[in-house]
């Protein structure tokens, strides 16, 4: 038995059939043809596979396609604006919070939705808030690092943006 | 160096990753994301006895399974049936015999993945179950079953340095084990073979030595190796696991027979059947000193498990074996490895190789003695450092930098962390508190340091090159600098230095870094903390040859400023780099087998719970010679990321075997460092450039990984007092102290 689902991922519409059992990151990687979000564990432990999916962070290898049918989901491939790259992602290559780059969009993710709930995480916030996200390469130290940096970035715009009105006026 | 003014990012800096951009914006092509039109996928059948024969096999069911394309045994190798780095001694696909639970039996491709597991389900292998060998005393009985025609040793070695029947007023003596680890990079094997019209094959793949990996597959194609093309895909980490072949003889196969491209894509439990661990060690020793803590003779005997096939074990042991007394000068020696034939999983590389298992042996020994002398840790270590010019118990003499006691004195004197109460800490801080299991009452905190070394390249005499292509242009946006070499960037930065390099060398800051494919010759293997010299060094050369023409045409003595007018036509060079020659051991193990080494130290702070056996690493600190670093930041990376290998070896990572069927292979159960895990590390570079090298630069990838296991079961003794002789240390040997 086949299921039509529909969904907008990065803001682009899909609409395919899918089997029940398919799971979103395989609707996202084969059917979308989105590679950037990974397969690591097959086993929700890794992390590699973190979307955001109506504004929460999940590990898509634990979604059914059919529980994404109407979602919002954003992707590693949905963050930057053209050149400009997402803070996270300008954080995460200066730092050198990465090294093979597997684990770095499902990472970058969960650090998405990291900062969204809490904007100036402490060091031990941080590493709770990414501990479902493994890495190999890095021992972790410059990914904190990394985010770090990210939610500085991001205090600093979001305080332009709350100035900038004020300036013109 | 010779960076022109205005040319940034040249080496000695921390220059960002060139393959940042598309990997932080998920547009970098892992081997897991290929794709073609029309391509099929390939699936590996195994065996699940560790030990059988094979008396049928039948595919009659699986051949009429829908959507399948082929379905292949042993039979159908069309050329060599084994292959193998050293020895080519494992079946591409096995008959007669299994030796391990996992060894492939046949392939089947398929038109969708689902198919080509329903199909592998289909066939119905008949096998007589033979007993299996999972001990390594037990394989070296005489009467224990051969497992191969010449028996099941894979290497025997003994080192005899000095008067090994020395007397000394003190002696320590223990015997160590350490696990089988795996490597786990992140991405799981993966690779896509496509048929060419010449009746070739294009093989994309992630590995670790695109020419090694030829070396092995051609043969058993049974085509000339100008018919069997490899291409770099997207490598999601190797730390070894790669460095042996997987699945590509496989795709090839299937490919071939079908005339369709096939895929075969790992998931990560046939991962831990796919590639080879490290190899588990028992490691006896005996140190003999002078009272006051001066090492007169070290004996030891190291026994490792090669598992079912003979992968890199020759040069493991042999690592082992070489490294078994230390980074310290010892005047006699009797050493004797031996790396033997079981019908658990092969082993081969993984980071440290060898020196890893080495190293937790003699730096407890180190421990034991201080104890036995009334010295402390550091001061043992210090008295019988290794320096420039000291004898190794190989006969080989240090003739470059080994700044032992610097990077003992330096790693003692870093910040230590602040000792804190349970109570006014965070609950993730203590041992135990991500569960919410342990709440702090009986911590106790312990220090512990190690040292350690291990060499850079390939050893014994193995003639290793690198071979790289530069090409110097002008296009409407300047000089452009386009580099090829076949050398893999697994992660740990290579491209970047190589961009480093070649605008140190040329002055431009345009660098183009080339795909690797067997097209160009070999750069070797990604391993062995090997590449910067290698390539590094193979690209400086042809940097020089391609500046030396711009100085012809320029008629000058320095690279001319605009350079443009001068590079019409474009200028090229190719030009190999050959580290020097070393020499193969004698019957007593004496020789010249390294070219080089890189030393480490690490001091580890720990907390235990010693009521529930639970631990925290609070800090890891970590000396290491680098000679020079060329890019810092990516320095300091291998380091940390070196380090949580090694934390995950002391604490918690092992590949369960029972009869030598692996009993955790998934990452629910075969536990990796998480970011809680994982304590800050405080790395300390120290920079004595080697003689010789490419810039004095050594390798970085590995001395962390060595020194930090030793470190943590340290500071966990130190802890507990406990005697800890096995790594990884479970918390069932921690409970129970108070």
């Amino acid at each position: 038995m086949r299921h039509r689902v529909a969904m907008t991922i990065n803001g682009t519409q899909y609409e395919h059939e899918v089997e029940p059992r398919t799971l979103l990151v395989y609707y996202i990687r084969e059917q979308a043809g989105l590679t950037g979000t990974h397969i690591g564990c097959d086993t929700s432990s890794c992390g590699a596979c973190t979307v955001e999916m109506d504004g929460h962070s999940v590990k898509s290898c634990t979604v059914f396609a059919v529980q994404a049918d109407g979602a919002q989901i954003t992707t590693i491939e949905g963050l930057a604006v053209g050149s400009q790259l997402h803070p996270l992602q300008q954080a995460f290559w200066d730092e050198h919070g990465l090294q093979c780059g597997y684990c770095t969009p499902g990472m970058i993710m969960a650090a998405k939705q990291l900062l969204e709930r809490n904007p100036k995480p402490t060091e031990q916030e941080i590493r709770l808030g990414i501990e479902g996200n493994l890495c190999r390469c890095t021992g972790y130290q410059n990914i904190v690092k990394a985010i770090e940096t990210a939610a500085r970035t991001m205090a600093a715009q979001a305080g332009k943006e709350v100035k900038a009105p004020a300036a013109v006026s | 160096m010779k960076t022109k003014t205005g040319v940034r990012g040249g080496i000695g800096q921390s220059v960002r990753r060139v393959d940042g951009v598309p990997k932080v914006k998920g547009e970098f092509e892992y081997a897991s994301d290929l794709r073609r039109d029309g391509m099929l996928w390939g699936e590996t059948v195994r065996s699940p006895h560790p030990h059988a024969r094979i008396k049928a096999i039948d595919i009659r069911a699986a051949l009429e399974s829908p959507g399948v394309r082929a379905v292949l045994l042993a039979g159908d190798v069309p050329g060599k049936k084994t292959y193998g780095l050293d020895a080519q001694d494992q079946p591409v696909l096995a008959w007669d015999v299994v030796r391990f639970a996992g060894e492939p039996v046949a392939l089947v491709a398929a038109e969708q993945p689902e198919q080509a597991k329903q199909a592998a389900t289909k066939i119905v292998v008949d096998y007589e179950v033979l007993s299996p060998v999972t001990e390594m005393e037990a394989a070296l009985q005489a009467d224990a079953p051969k497992l191969h025609p010449q028996g099941n040793v894979v290497r025997q070695l003994r080192v005899i340095h000095g008067d090994p029947e020395a007397e000394a007023e003190v002696w320590v003596e223990g015997t160590y084990e350490t696990g089988m680890q795996d490597q786990a990079p992140l991405g799981p094997e993966a690779g896509l073979a496509v048929p060419a019209e010449d009746g070739g094959v294009d093989l994309y793949i992630a590995t670790q030595w695109l020419h090694a990996d030829l070396e092995q597959i051609a043969p058993c194609l049974n085509l000339p190796p100008e018919k069997v093309r490899l291409n770099l895909s997207g490598v999601g980490g190797a730390f070894g696991a790669r460095e042996d072949v997987s699945m590509q003889i496989h795709a090839c196969m299937l490919a071939l027979r079908t005339q369709r491209p096939v895929k075969i894509a790992y998931g990560r439990q046939e991962s831990f059947y796919g590639h080879v661990h490290r190899h588990p060690s028992r490691i006896w020793m005996r140190h003999g000193a002078t009272r006051d803590g001066k090492l007169i003779n070290v004996q030891a005997k190291l026994l490792v498990d090669g598992g079912a096939y003979t992968s890199t074990s020759p040069a493991v042991i042999g690592n082992a074996t070489t490294f078994a007394a230390g980074p310290y000068a010892v005047p006699n020696a009797r050493l004797e490895g031996t790396a033997v034939f079981t019908n658990n999983p092969p082993c081969g590389a993984m980071r440290g190789f060898g020196a890893v298992q080495a190293c937790f042996a003699y730096e407890a020994q180190m421990d034991k003695l201080a104890r036995a002398v009334n010295l402390h840790p550091i001061e043992v270590r210090l008295k019988n450092a290794l320096k420039t010019g000291d004898v190794l118990p190989t006969g080989q003499r240090v003739t470059g930098a080994a700044p032992v006691r610097d990077l003992l004195s330096r790693c003692a004197a870093l910040p230590m962390p602040p000792a804190e109460s349970p109570l006014d800490r965070d609950r993730m801080l203590i041992p135990g508190g991500a569960g919410n299991v342990g709440h702090g009452e009986a911590l106790t905190r312990g220090v512990g340091f190690a040292a350690g070394y291990k060499n850079l390249a390939y050893s014994e005499g193995f003639d290793d090159s690198s071979e790289a292509w530069v090409r110097l242009s002008v296009d409407q946006e300047g000089p452009l600098a386009e580099v090829k070499t076949a050398a893999v960037d697994v992660g740990q930065g290579l491209d970047t230095i190589v961009t480093q390099v070649v605008r140190t060398e040329l002055g431009v800051q345009r660098v183009l870094v080339r795909q690797p494919d067997t097209a160009i010759g070999s750069a070797g293997s990604s391993s062995a903390s090997r590449q910067t010299m290698m390539t590094g060094g193979a690209v400086q050369l042809a940097c020089q040859a391609v500046r030396d023409e711009v100085l012809r045409r320029a008629g000058t003595s320095i690279i001319p400023d605009p350079l443009d007018e001068y590079l019409r036509p474009p200028i090229e060079a190719t030009r190999v780099f050959r580290h020097r020659r070393t020499g193969k051991l004698d019957a007593d193990g004496q020789g010249d087998p390294h070219v080089s080494f890189a030393f480490g130290a690490a001091r580890a702070v720990v907390e235990v719970d010693t009521e529930l056996g639970l631990v925290r690493v609070v800090q890891l600190a970590v000396s290491q010679d680098v000679g020079r670093a060329l890019n810092p930041q990516s320095v300091r990376g291998q380091i940390e990321g070196g380090s949580a290998q090694g934390l995950g070896l002391a604490l918690m990572e092992e590949i369960e075997l029972k009869d030598g069927k692996i009993r955790n292979a998934s990452f629910t159960d075969y536990l990796l460092p998480t970011i809680l895990d994982m304590p800050p590390v405080v790395s300390d570079l120290v920079e004595e450039p080697e003689p010789g090298l490419p810039y004095g630069a050594k390798g970085v990838g590995e001395p962390s990984t060595v020194v930090v296991p030793a470190a943590i079961v340290a500071a966990l003794r130190a802890a507990t007092g406990r005697e800890l002789p096995r790594a990884p240390v479970k918390p069932d040997e921690l409970v129970g102290i108070r």
